[in-house]
């Protein structure tokens, strides 16, 4: 249990160290800071479009940090080592992916009621998407691990992992923003997506290491 | 000497089972390329093999293959523990090993400590060693708090070499042990290599150079054949 601590701590750290973690903030606010621009001035119009937007935008730069997530230790000789620790490979699968979540997802979610007043959203609507995003997002950077680890030996796997992962989360997108509808406006559920949404966490986290492991064991040969 | 009483100091800490290294008919195969075949060989504790030949004989792919880093294209290698009264429970298959590769697995954001830390808590172990006299006894003690960024590539193999001695694992692997070394780092090395057979575990190194102790077995991998070659040391 402390190799697996040891892991998201090293995780956190190296996160933040090299800056991976302040680019996704940065990115995020750029991203959503354009949006009206482009969109044009029209508060009903963000005020609807907004938790969507946030929600894209979070996706978006939780992808960011991810080549990193393996790829370091894949040149550094760390992955041989980890491997050769004894420590289960879907732990530290696990635990890459929750060092990965605290030092990207979590900052993204508080920053996203601040950049939501940008986008006109009413408390209402801040508090649902701070609560979709939290209950989401570990999903995100779970399937993203898997990404990461499948595309560990590749010299450009960044957009890979995009390409990888963006389909995989669609649904994970889809209830996240439909809860946060749900919250806003009266005759649309917010509870039944809310909860498919935490369905599909609670799916990442017993799947996401189990394929991350094997993806790593893969790329070994 | 300070630093060879303390290396007899850990060495003696360790109380390694009898392992049995075992390979028949090892075949190693990587892309296309036969790299060897037919490698036979088995080691035991207290004893040093060393693996010679060219570059791109497949050295260091017979070190992954001991390993379990990589799978072997035919024959069967094989780690046991001999011991019958070491406890069964033990993992075979990870634990038993330390691999010092041609990378150092050093994260260059972090300091030394904080890096030998961080294997530390992964290779764990029941009586954790100190750090500091770990560095110490590797000749990196002053440089514990710099980030290895810094430090030279001589500095990150003895760092490489502090690892080694972390947590007590019997059987080592070594690639290119000598590489970057100083004559004071391979004088180090031999006395640890030797403290490490004399408290029962075994090495397999790879390396053209000679080793600062002699093998008990030398494996010379040439033209895609291994042969075992029988008498000590590698010039032959």
């Amino acid at each position: 249990m402390t190799g697996f601590a040891a892991i998201i701590a090293q995780t956190i750290r190296l996160s933040l160290a090299g800056g991976g973690a302040l680019v996704g903030l940065v990115f995020f606010l750029a991203l959503v800071a354009i949006i009206p621009f482009g969109v044009g001035p029209d508060l009903n119009l963000l005020a609807r479009i907004g938790p969507a937007i946030l929600w894209i935008g979070v996706l978006l730069a939780s992808l960011l940090g991810l080549d990193r997530l393996f790829g370091a230790d894949n040149e550094d000789g760390s992955l041989d080592l980890l491997i050769l620790s004894g420590e289960p490979l879907i732990l530290i699968v696990l635990g890459r992916a929750l060092g990965h979540w605290v030092a990207t997802g979590l900052p993204l979610i508080i920053a996203a009621p601040v950049l939501g007043l940008m986008l006109n959203l009413q408390p209402i609507a801040l508090l649902a998407v701070m609560a979709t995003l939290l209950a989401g997002t570990p999903a995100v950077s779970l399937i993203g691990a898997v990404g990461a680890a499948l595309t560990v030996g590749l010299a450009r796997g960044g957009m890979l992992i995009a390409v990888l992962v963006l389909p995989l989360v669609i649904p994970v997108l889809i209830f996240g923003v439909s809860a946060t509808q749900g919250a806003v406006s009266d005759p649309e559920p917010f509870r039944a997506p809310f909860l498919l949404l935490c369905a599909l966490t609670c799916a990442a986290l017993v799947a996401g290491p189990v394929a991350g492991a094997a993806a790593l064991k893969a790329a070994l040969d | 000497m300070t630093v060879s009483h303390s290396i007899q100091e850990t060495a003696d800490a360790a109380n390694y089972p009898a392992i049995r290294l075992a390979a028949v008919d090892l075949d190693c195969v990587r892309g296309d390329r036969t790299v060897f075949a037919g490698l036979c060989f088995v080691l035991e504790r207290g004893q040093l093999m060393a693996a010679v030949g060219p570059n791109g004989s497949g050295k260091s792919s017979l070190l992954r293959l001991i390993a379990g880093l990589l799978r072997p294209a035919g024959g069967s290698i094989g780690l046991s523990v001999e011991d019958p009264d070491s406890d069964p429970g033990t993992d075979t298959d990870g634990g038993l090993v330390h691999y010092l590769g041609h990378l150092d697995g050093l994260k260059r954001q972090m300091s030394v400590a904080e890096n030998l830390r961080f294997w530390r808590q992964l290779y764990g172990g029941e009586r954790p060693v100190s750090l500091d006299h770990v560095c110490m006894i590797a000749g990196v003690g002053h440089l514990a708090d710099v980030p290895v960024a810094i430090l030279s590539a001589g500095q990150r193999r003895r760092v490489g070499l502090a690892r080694l001695l972390i947590s007590p694992r019997p059987l080592w692997l070594l690639d290119e042990p000598l590489s970057a070394l100083d004559a004071d780092g391979t004088e180090l090395l031999g006395q640890l290599m030797a403290r490490h057979l004399a408290a029962g575990g075994a090495i397999v190194a790879a390396t053209h150079q000679d080793l600062p102790i002699a093998p008990d077995r030398t494996i010379r991998i040439e033209g895609g054949r291994g042969m075992l070659v029988a008498a000590e040391g590698a010039s032959q």
